[in-house]
């Protein structure tokens, strides 16, 4: 155990040291001021701007007109990769001549991938033909992430706005500097890092052993903006998505690099270091917290391995614990990170069949899914989540010093108070929502594989994760039959496809729209001079505050429906 | 809204050729180049024909055969197999090892069924290695040697896995123990910085060097 606490410390040591130069650098682009990729980037960026008679000096959208940009924007996205996803048989590079998917199998994927969920109710490997990942769900997984981080962005801009009548900035300057100085550059150099220790890259046709396919650069971009679509069903497990202990850190590091250092970038364009840091630490906190659970929980075993007479006990030359769904190069330490991580800044890519944690195990990464984002986050989601939490901790403390709460100079009111609730609201709801109409109703049966408190653990974990736009999967839930490789004669669940989509669409763009607004009105007001009775922002009284909002909130929304699976099962040894 | 529309199908298509066919398919060019071996799948090869991949844990079983010498059938029409002694075993996998249709095998922690296949597989692990390890007893073994991996094709068996399995890999092929010891060594992947990740011992690189060996 000491030895896996040390491999977790270590990484994290070395990701905060990376916060800083990552954070600050994304702040002078985000900015709009020259750095050295400039020079390599510079003249695309200036095509694409000719393109899209994108005028960047000029250009200064109102918090309508860039929502409005932001969802046409995303509209047609979902409609290409829509029409990819049915039109597989005409394709170019489909070496296993696939069929194209259902129709709401499609619209299941369609919506996934546009709103940086990344769910799957497919089979990478045996129904996908190159193009469709590459071009398809790729793209997306790209600019999915760009719009991300261009919403964190414009609410930056709407809190530091000092002149009134202000814009939010231009959406398409926003993605298109995520994408060409961010997203892109940092994805080329993980891919062939990743390939050139064993992750696939080839456009050749698989064999009787092994499928093959352009697996690095799709998976460089899955972590990089925390989409977490597997090229593979199993994702991150398969050796040839993450074929080593070095991969594994790799792939952590690049999941966390955006959403960690996006804090920092936020302190630096406000203007208060220190500010960033606190939220950082709020954000760190909670994780440090969930990797520490997860894993000695995990490090126990579980009561079907003690009852069927086996020893988890760690003794010289193996790891011990729950390695049902593990793999062996990971151990349990590699697992119980990658678990935590993915499941709280949104990824959903998995190391390990998640199906498998033990009961409290599995209750961590629901626990996450539960803090809506506000654990770093999706890129660009974490930041503005963790954002309105941080609104709604300045208005509980201003209620209880007696002061109209202000943050950062911009004072709160009514409308933003409102916007803010229903901007936190809409995730919780769209969950309990959705997983109540599963549960409740016979058209969920037909997606649970377990049986019992397991069960119920399969379909609430669908919804959750998929109003918090994240995709990862108690992976027995399905939506999706598939009685040989291939689409042909496979067919969709046409009630678990069209819930999950809309439940996924729902929880991306209404939350999207309430940020953008409260942006705009923020942008709007004058900024007060700090005084005496200011309720500073950037102090550890603010951070436990801030953490205090986000498990109250979070608990209260989902401890009863999460006693049904995972605690009912962390607290016995029954088997059912 | 017009010109906003026009602008966002504009857009789409744009960063549609840049990201999903520029930029994988100068991923791909350059790994063709620089890491050929690594980015068609660490192919393992024997006389020219393909046998495994570095990466993946394969299937080392062998036929059943019935008095007559003849492959036996189950029900089903499947052929019946049995774990081959003489090689080292990949870890449990609810695929059968299977490169081209990876699944999770989703077994709960609190299962009934759960806890019938984990017994089912330690006493298969029991029966396979007892025999040319006689003082081994069911807390010996590891407990990934009776869980499904997560990818089916887990490469990799724990290094006291393979210590038990080495006895009866010598005794089965007449090796001195000492030598498939040594081996077990040599196919033994260490942390990365003797930190990151968890030492394994590589199944698929471990049994062809055995199958050189014997050649």
């Amino acid at each position: 155990m000491p030895q896996g606490f040390l491999q977790i410390l270590l990484f994290f040591a070395i990701m905060v040291a990376l916060v800083p130069v990552m954070g600050g650098y994304m702040a002078r682009v985000f900015s709009g001021e020259t750095v050295l990729l400039t020079r390599v980037v510079g003249p695309l960026e200036r095509l694409i701007y000719k393109l899209l008679r994108v005028r960047p000096a000029e250009d200064d959208q109102g918090w309508k007109a860039y929502a409005g940009s932001l969802i046409l924007f995303s509209a047609a996205g979902w409609l290409l990769l829509y029409l990819i996803l049915r039109t597989q048989t005409i394709h170019p590079w489909n070496p296993g001549d696939f069929h194209s998917g259902t129709w709401d199998l499609s619209f299941s994927t369609a919506s996934s991938f546009v709103t940086n969920t990344n769910w799957q109710y497919y089979g990478g490997e045996t129904t996908l033909s190159y193009f469709s990942q590459m071009s398809g769900l790729a793209v997306q997984n790209f600019l999915s992430a760009a719009v991300g981080i261009a919403v964190a962005v414009a609410l930056i801009r709407g809190i530091v706005a000092r002149k009134t009548g202000g814009g939010l900035g231009s959406f398409w300057v926003d993605i298109t500097r995520a994408t060409l100085y961010v997203l892109l550059p940092i994805a080329f150099l993980g891919a062939l890092v990743l390939v050139s220790q064993g992750v696939l890259q080839t456009l050749g046709a698989g064999n009787d052993l092994f499928a093959v396919g352009p697996v690095g650069s799709q998976e460089a971009i899955k972590l990089l903006g925390t989409n977490g679509g597997g090229f593979f069903n199993v994702n991150s497990a398969m050796p040839f998505e993450n074929p080593t202990g070095f991969t594994d850190m790799f792939e952590l590091g690049l999941i966390l690099l955006i959403p960690m250092s996006l804090p920092y970038t936020f302190g630096k364009m406000v203007g208060n270091r220190r500010q960033g840091w606190a939220i950082f630490a709020a954000m760190a906190a909670m994780l440090i917290v969930s990797v520490t659970v997860v894993y000695l929980a995990e490090q126990h075993g579980t009561p079907a391995q003690h009852m069927a007479g086996v020893s988890t006990r760690a003794f010289d030359g193996s790891t011990g614990g729950n390695m049902e769904g593990s793999e062996q190069r990971f151990g349990i330490a590699g697992t119980s990170l990658f678990t935590a991580v993915t499941t709280a800044t949104s990824t959903g890519a998995v190391n390990s069949a998640l199906e498998s944690l033990s009961g409290i195990g599995g209750l961590v990464p629901m626990a996450n899914l539960s803090a809506s984002e506000t654990i770093f986050g999706g890129v660009g989601t974490g930041l503005y989540s963790m954002l309105m939490f941080a609104l709604l901790a300045v208005f509980i403390g201003g209620l209880m010093v007696g002061r109209t709460p202000e943050l950062l100079g911009k004072k709160i009111e009514a409308r933003e108070i409102k916007l803010v609730v229903l901007a936190t609201l809409v995730t919780p709801l769209a969950a309990l929502v959705s997983t109540a109409l599963a549960v409740g109703t016979k058209y969920g049966k037909p997606s649970v594989y377990a049986e019992g408190p397991q069960g119920f653990s399969e379909s609430i974990y669908a919804y959750l994760s998929q109003a918090n736009n994240n995709g990862s999967a108690f992976a027995g839930y399905t939506g999706y039959y598939q009685p040989e490789a291939g689409n042909l004669g496979a067919h969709g669940i046409t009630f678990a496809d069209l819930l999950g989509g809309i439940t996924m669409l729902g929880a991306r763009f209404l939350p999207i729209l309430f940020v953008l607004a409260i942006a705009g009105s923020l942008a709007k007001k004058r900024v007060a001079p700090a005084g005496l009775g200011t309720m500073r922002t950037d102090t550890p009284t603010f951070v436990f505050l801030l953490i205090g909002v986000v498990v109250l909130i979070g608990a209260l929304t989902f401890f009863p429906a999460l006693l049904l699976g995972p605690v009912v099962q962390g607290l016995t040894t029954r088997l059912f | 809204m017009r010109r906003q529309l026009l602008t966002a199908v504009v857009a789409m298509l744009a960063f549609s050729v840049l990201l999903g066919l520029a930029y994988p398919l100068v991923v791909t060019g350059i790994a063709q180049v620089a890491f050929p071996h690594a980015a068609n799948g660490s192919q393992i090869t024997q006389d020219g024909k393909l046998v495994g991949s570095e990466l993946l844990g394969g299937d080392y079983s062998r036929p059943v055969l019935d008095a007559a010498g003849k492959p036996t059938e189950d029900s089903d029409g499947e052929p019946v197999t049995e774990p081959d002694p003489r090689y080292f075993q990949s870890r449990p996998s609810v695929t059968g090892n299977s490169g081209t249709a990876t699944y999770f095998a989703n077994r709960g922690p609190n299962q009934a069924a759960t806890r019938d296949l984990t017994r089912q597989h330690l006493q298969a692990f029991l029966e396979l290695n007892t025999p040319y390890d006689a003082g081994l007893m069911a807390k010996d073994v590891p407990v990934d040697a009776v869980t499904f991996s997560g990818s089916g094709v887990d490469p990799h068996i724990s290094q006291a896995n393979a210590r038990i399995q080495a006895h009866r890999v010598a005794a089965v092929r007449k090796l001195p123990l000492e030598q498939v010891d040594q081996l077990v060594d040599d196919h033994t992947d260490g942390r990365f910085l003797g930190v990151f990740g968890e030492p394994g011992v590589n199944v698929a690189t471990l049994n062809h060097a055995l199958d050189q060996e014997a050649r």
